[in-house]
């Protein structure tokens, strides 16, 4: 059973839209990110999706590029994911892993799946690999009982609408524009109407992210999906403060007026 | 086509004989198509590019099918590149080479522009016509792609975009220059290691972006499907060519085939002549940089292993995490980290064996070269001489009856690499080093 899936039925259910935070492992540094995650829990963030240091990002723009290039020149190891996945999952939010392949295929697909289950992590977001390309992960998911959440954007076909529900677990992702990661001064009409092909197309629980970054955006995104992802708006309060306390301390403000625009939404 | 077929050679190994007789019985191994060569290959991108994945797959097999596509891409080659690219007999350099070896260089450096770089981008180029597209953009790392690419999208009058890396951008700072002069756009890529995979990244988050309009130019036969069989195909006329020229010339088939190997373009295009004849041996020769035991160097098939970047699975270097390892070559145009599926697959078949050329022993190829046969060669091309003249010793072992006849695929000149050669071997005034 889906914990993201039940922890957005709850919400829908409760009349409201989830609020979905992204952050990067080792940024500023392991024990910062875990810390950083936590404080967005506290301030409203319902689901976290923490994500896997990679050398070629190539679905980020360069808020989230910037933060990762400096997890990796720190030093930060994949391996280091499960451990922070354990005490983020302990605030009681689900805990989405996403990732690029490579790093996961480099692990071991399985191996991957076992360690993030007995972590305690929901699932796997992953950016760069089609349900297509993904008969190992989806052996593996079913194995380990975890959430596969794919990716749909606004070129997507109809049957790969289709297709893309019928694999994903949790929940479908849906871009909102064509393009990487990154705020935007507007989010696409054509959010809406890929929300609901996606549902049309067999997806029960749809989630936006990529270049949602203000309450406003927010809400108005909650007003026709189940859940609202930011990334890049709250990474960029880490990058911008002069110190981790301070950079958390912004986070949770701009989390708190994120969940404020999700929660008011009129659905 | 005058040709003596297999009698001129002797057998290769037993090995090799099988791989390609067990891939016989699946068709020829010059035909394999993608998405998967063996288990290489794939399309592992964000699903927003699946659809102009799928638009160019099915425009290419329209295309192929359309005699009238084909008809112009061969005026084209034939009235603008320059094509037929001459075969050139080089004895004062095959002295170097030992054991009688006659070595004839396929001249892909006398093509316009100055490389084998335009024989797929010409190709694509009209492609993107037919898709009614306005704008391309591509990657760039010697700057020969994006050299092509920008002329391409001069004649054909598309708007042109090239990512570079900022390293690269200053080694070779003089296809920057050609670039604009053409009219396209130069973006240095700051981000990561500045070189070519940076720029492939730059490439890939600008296509999501832009894909409606836009296509994405790939420069060799790496990338998502159908890059890989698609980007070898516009390149099968280097390797039909050499092997009807080299008939007239000798009556015989090759005993070797030498190229150097980034991506792997300019092999494949030259390997897919001879991959279903039992008796030529194909070599690809990889950056092995400063050697391959230092580290720093681009020698994915000694050091790499399976993995995917950008988009397909294939060897890569990379570390026990799986990031992508910084690679180096003193030819900015090998200097990547990992190598087209269709590569990995004729490795791992043994149909292929890929060897690693130091920067020393490419510098010492360019330079002999240049003062035997009055030939600058691309750097990336000294890649494959180098090897050529480690293939003269080795012949010894092929149990050929004949003196070892060597193809090497010449696939660019050296105009750009004037500065950096200058530089290695110290030609260049004081003020002028460093
Ligand atoms: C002259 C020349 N040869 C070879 C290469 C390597 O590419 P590929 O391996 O795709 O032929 C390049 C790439 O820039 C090049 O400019």
């Amino acid at each position: 059973m889906s914990g993201t899936a039940t922890r957005l039925r709850e919400l829908r259910d409760s009349g409201r839209a989830a609020l979905v935070g992204y952050l990067p492992l080792g940024y500023p540094d392991v024990a910062g990110s875990v810390e950083a995650a936590k404080a967005m829990v506290d301030a409203g963030v319902d689901i976290v999706e923490l994500g896997v240091p990679y050398t070629d990002p190539v679905m980020d723009g360069p808020t989230i590029q910037r933060a990762v290039e400096h997890a990796l020149e720190t030093g930060t190891r994949v391996a280091q994911v499960f451990g922070a996945v354990e005490q983020i999952a302990a605030t009681g939010a689900p805990v989405l892993v996403m990732t690029y392949w490579n790093p996961v295929l480099r692990y071991g697909v399985d191996a991957f799946a076992r360690d993030l289950a007995a972590a305690g992590g929901a699932g796997l977001i992953t950016p760069d690999l089609i349900p297509d390309e993904g008969a190992d992960w989806l052996a593996a998911s079913d194995a380990h009982d975890l959430d596969r959440v794919f990716l749909v954007a606004p070129s997507s076909t109809t049957e790969r609408l289709a297709l893309t529900a019928a694999a994903s677990r949790g929940f479908v992702y849906a871009a909102s524009t064509m393009g990487v990661t990154g705020a935007r001064a507007t989010v696409g009409a054509q959010a809406a109407r890929l929300v609901a092909d996606t549902r049309a197309a067999g997806a029960e629980l749809v989630c936006v992210g990529v270049g949602v970054s203000t309450p406003d955006q927010a809400a108005e995104v909650a007003g026709y999906a189940d859940g609202v992802i930011v990334g890049s708006a709250l990474v960029r309060t880490l990058l911008d403060a002069p110190d981790a306390a301070s950079g958390r301390r912004a986070l949770g403000d701009l989390a708190a007026a994120l969940a404020e625009g999700v929660t008011g939404a009129r659905r | 086509m005058t040709e003596a077929g297999p009698r001129g050679g002797a057998r290769a190994s037993d090995a090799l004989h099988r791989a390609v007789s067990a891939l016989g019985e699946r068709g020829p191994l010059s035909d394999q198509s993608g998405p998967y060569f063996g288990a290489f290959g794939g399309r592992f991108v964000p699903e927003a590019l699946i659809a102009a994945l799928d638009e160019l797959d099915t425009a290419y097999h329209k295309a192929l099918a359309d005699p009238a596509f084909g008809a112009e891409l061969e005026r084209l080659h034939r009235t603008y590149t320059g094509r037929p690219s001459p075969l050139t007999e080089v004895p004062r350099f095959a002295a170097h080479v030992g054991q009688g070896a006659r070595v004839f260089l396929k001249r892909e450096d006398l093509n316009h522009t100055g490389s084998h770089k335009i024989n797929n981008v010409l190709g694509q180029a009209l492609l993107v016509k037919r898709m009614g597209k306005k704008r391309v953009i591509a990657e760039t790392g010697a700057g020969q792609h994006g050299v092509a690419t920008a002329t391409a999208a001069a004649l054909l009058d598309l708007d042109c975009t090239v990512y570079m890396g900022e390293e690269d951008t200053r080694r070779q700072a003089l296809n920057v220059a050609r670039m604009r002069l053409l009219g396209a756009e130069v973006v240095p890529v700051t981000i990561g290691s500045r070189t070519l995979k940076d720029a492939i990244n730059e490439a890939l988050r600008d296509w999501v972006a832009n894909v409606e309009t836009t296509h994405y130019l790939l420069g060799t036969v790496t990338g998502p499907h159908p890059f890989p069989e698609m980007v070898r195909d516009f390149h099968r006329v280097i390797g039909e060519e050499a092997r009807a020229q080299l008939a007239e010339e000798t009556g015989r088939l090759p005993d070797a085939v030498a190229a150097c190997v980034g991506g792997g373009s300019n092999a494949m295009g030259i390997f897919s002549a001879f991959l279903d004849e039992p008796t030529v041996r194909l070599f690809g020769f990889e950056a092995g940089g400063e050697g391959v035991e230092t580290g720093r160097h681009a020698a994915r098939f000694s050091g790499g292993a399976p993995g995917v970047l950008h988009g397909a699975r294939s060897y890569l270097l990379q570390d026990q995490d799986g990031q992508t390892r910084p690679t180096h070559s003193v030819s900015a145009g090998l200097d990547y980290p990992s190598v087209g599926p269709a590569h990995a697959w004729l490795h791992d078949l043994g149909r292929a064996e890929y060897q690693p050329v130091t920067d020393v022993e490419a510098m010492d190829a360019f330079s002999l070269l240049c003062r035997t046969e009055g030939i600058i060669p691309a750097i990336e091309s000294a890649h494959a001489l180098a090897g050529a003249l480690r293939l003269g010793p080795q012949s010894a072992q092929w149990g050929l009856d004949h003196p070892p006849l060597i193809l090497v695929n010449l696939s660019g000149r050296g105009d750009k690499d004037v500065a950096t050669a200058g530089a290695w071997f110290g030609l260049l005034d004081e003020t002028e080093d460093e």
